[in-house]
């Protein structure tokens, strides 16, 4: 069996919401093991999104303990959590999040420049990884300047620079029409096939698919985790059809003021 | 995290927007070039009236009729315009005074004015005609460039003879030497004896350059008047100047009553000026400040703003492994080098216009105005620009990043 690389041990989520508390995670655990591809499905609001940035360092959890290569990095600062962010952890957002007016190469070495990689290394670097992911000629555009699939290929180039320990990706497809999905797919299978870790959430069905491991939550819990089998997807189908109470775990995704 | 790493984040973020770099520093441009160039003309104009009075020298002591510098108006006010229309001083308090005061007084002028026609050939000049006694010149340290001062015979006898302030002279006769020619005054014909040296105008007074100065007695016979505007006393040194003044005031004591004349000396004029001027120099300021404050208000503004705007920016940095402390010191060094380069673009624009402006009048641009303006701005642009980044890097990344 390969090494422990994250674990998740009874954590929890509350978000403050006026008067009410939304338990976007009621107590989850799980173990990811290095070289796993992980799909999370389930209703929108059933917590897989919050699970997503707990798990990444992005938010931190109400309660419950994060192992990170079995090393307890719950009560870690904002500064090591950052640093983490930077050397263990990729992340693919749906909405590419890319520095605008920045051409393809500097939003790809931003986070060496953070890792302090020299700025001649950065560039070779960054060249190097966007090759990888099929934009060797697209070095200098800017995200004005490109498609939406390679845009978030550019995303992925950045997720992957430091070499992390696991790429977190949430709706990596989400935005993109289907062929430019298809080629995201395609990216994704290839770096699980050469080894990478990598933990995807996503709503639709086909892009779960090529997950190893299907982990499906409702109401802020795990309901299933299983091997990615065909009838593993149907059931996880069914749940999302069956969620009769979207509204009350809905995890807000609407600005708000104060903290969350 | 080395300070350089950060440094080419700043600058990459600063090129990134140039429209939004340049509108920051516009703010501060403005708010900085406005207060520089402001307080160099009122500082200026200062410096200037100092260095005319320090020209003439401090051992000078003035006798005036009336109390221009009591509460009836202040210096040149109602007062004494008034009082000098009534002929108070009299020559022969000047030559009683000169006699009983040798060793403390040195020499001494009288003066008085009147204004008259003054025509060379087909030119013609509506003039100042200062009659002064034959001292004027020593006294005033107004020496000729051309010819000599009259002398106290001609003076005594009330010869037609003239000494030109150099403008008048050159408005008059323009490129001729004016030295023995004759120049019609209200259509009497006096010798141009003398032009004097250039000393340029006291700002805001009459110009010493353009008076026709003719021998008092002239001015008495010829123009039908008898006042006397002022005594000016030169005291042997300039330690003597309070005895002087003392004497002036026991001597004058004797003909006339206390609030019937006035005696000062350069450095109370000076004073005097200097506080008019300065309250000049506070107006300025005052308006220099209001642009200060819009100025810094503009720096804010857009500080808050840009920095508003980029809230998402600074959550993808988190994400990627920015710590809150390098967000800040980004924000920080971005700040500093918009305020600092604004800065010192608002003050070469105050510079150039100080020495454009500087034919007309005595700009002065001080080391004061430029670290008021210029710490102003910068701190503004510190405190704005780092305060709303310092909220935003306090954030989670999620929160930054949904942030809309």
């Amino acid at each position: 069996m390969k090494p422990l690389l994250l674990q998740l041990q009874n954590v929890t989520k509350e978000y403050q919401l006026g008067d009410s508390t939304i338990m976007a995670l009621a107590g989850v655990s799980i173990d990811i093991r290095e070289g796993e591809f992980v799909a999370i499905m389930g209703p929108s609001g059933s917590g897989k999104s919050t699970f997503l940035q707990i798990a990444s360092m992005l938010a931190e959890p109400s309660g419950g303990i994060i192992k990170l290569k079995e090393q307890d990095v719950t009560k870690y600062d904002e500064k090591e959590r950052a640093r983490l962010r930077n050397r263990e952890i990729g992340f693919v957002f749906q909405q590419f999040n890319l520095l605008a007016r920045t051409s393809a190469v500097d939003n790809v070495s931003l986070p060496l420049i953070y890792a302090q990689v020299s700025e001649s290394e950065r560039h070779r670097r960054s060249v190097e990884m966007l090759q990888r992911v099929g934009l060797g000629e697209r070095l200098a555009n800017t995200p004005a300047q490109l498609s939406g699939g390679q845009q978030q290929r550019v995303a992925i180039a950045r997720a992957l620079i430091n070499n992390p320990s696991i790429v977190f990706a949430d709706e990596p497809t989400g935005n993109l029409d289907s062929r430019s999905g298809e080629d995201i797919k395609k990216l994704l299978t290839d770096l699980y096939q050469e080894g990478r870790t990598i933990i995807m959430v996503t709503h639709e069905e086909d892009v779960a698919a090529i997950a190893k491991r299907l982990v499906v939550f409702r109401d802020g819990q795990i309901i299933s985790d299983t091997a990615n089998t065909e009838h593993a997807m149907n059931k996880a189908a069914k749940v999302k059809e069956g969620s009769p109470d979207l509204e009350v775990t809905k995890t807000p995704k609407t600005k708000r003021k104060g903290r969350a | 995290m080395p300070f350089g790493f950060v440094f080419t984040i700043a600058i990459k973020a600063i090129l990134v927007n140039k429209t939004r770099s340049f509108l920051t520093m516009l703010g501060v441009i403005i708010g900085v070039g406005s207060v520089v160039l402001l307080t160099s003309i009122g500082t200026g104009l200062q410096a200037y009236v100092s260095d005319q009075f320090t020209s003439l020298g401090g051992s000078v002591v003035f006798v005036v009729p009336g109390d221009p510098f009591g509460d009836g108006g202040g210096f040149g006010g109602e007062t004494s315009m008034i009082e000098s229309t009534k002929p108070l001083l009299k020559r022969t308090y000047f030559n009683q005074i000169l006699r009983n005061t040798r060793g403390i007084i040195k020499d001494g002028v009288v003066s008085g004015f009147s204004t008259g026609e003054a025509k060379y050939k087909t030119t013609t000049k509506k003039v100042t005609l200062y009659g002064v006694t034959a001292s004027y010149g020593s006294v005033n340290k107004s020496d000729t460039a051309s010819g000599e001062w009259f002398t106290d015979v001609n003076e005594q006898k009330g010869d037609r003879v003239t000494v030109l302030g150099p403008k008048i002279a050159e408005e008059l006769f323009g490129t001729i030497d004016p030295v023995g020619k004759k120049l019609q005054i209200e259509s009497r014909s006096y010798t141009v004896v003398g032009v004097l040296e250039k000393k340029g105008s006291s700002f805001g007074g009459p110009s010493f350059d353009n008076y026709v100065y003719i021998p008092l007695t002239t001015l008495f016979d010829d123009f039908n008047t008898q006042l006397i505007d002022n005594f000016t006393f030169e005291a042997v040194s300039q330690e003597q100047v309070p005895a002087v003044k003392a004497a002036l005031e026991k001597e004058l004591g004797r003909y006339l009553e206390e609030d019937e004349f006035t005696v000062f000396d350069q450095a109370q004029l000076l004073e005097t000026i200097n506080s008019v001027l300065g309250m000049l120099t506070i107006g300025l300021g005052g308006i220099a400040a209001i642009s200060l404050v819009v100025g810094g208000i503009g720096i804010m503004n857009i500080m808050l703003v840009s920095v508003t705007e980029r809230t998402r920016e600074i959550g993808l940095r988190k994400a990627l492994g920015a710590t809150p402390d390098l967000i800040l010191l980004q924000f920080l060094i971005e700040a500093a080098l918009l305020s600092v380069l604004g800065g010192g673009i608002g003050l070469a624009i105050a510079y150039l216009g100080s020495l454009a402006i500087q034919p007309f009048f005595p700009a002065r641009v001080t080391l004061s105005a430029v670290m008021l303006a210029f710490g102003v701005s910068t701190v503004v642009g510190l405190i704005f620009g780092a305060a709303p980044a310092r909220r935003a890097a306090r954030l989670s990344p999620i929160e930054a990043l949904r942030y809309e």
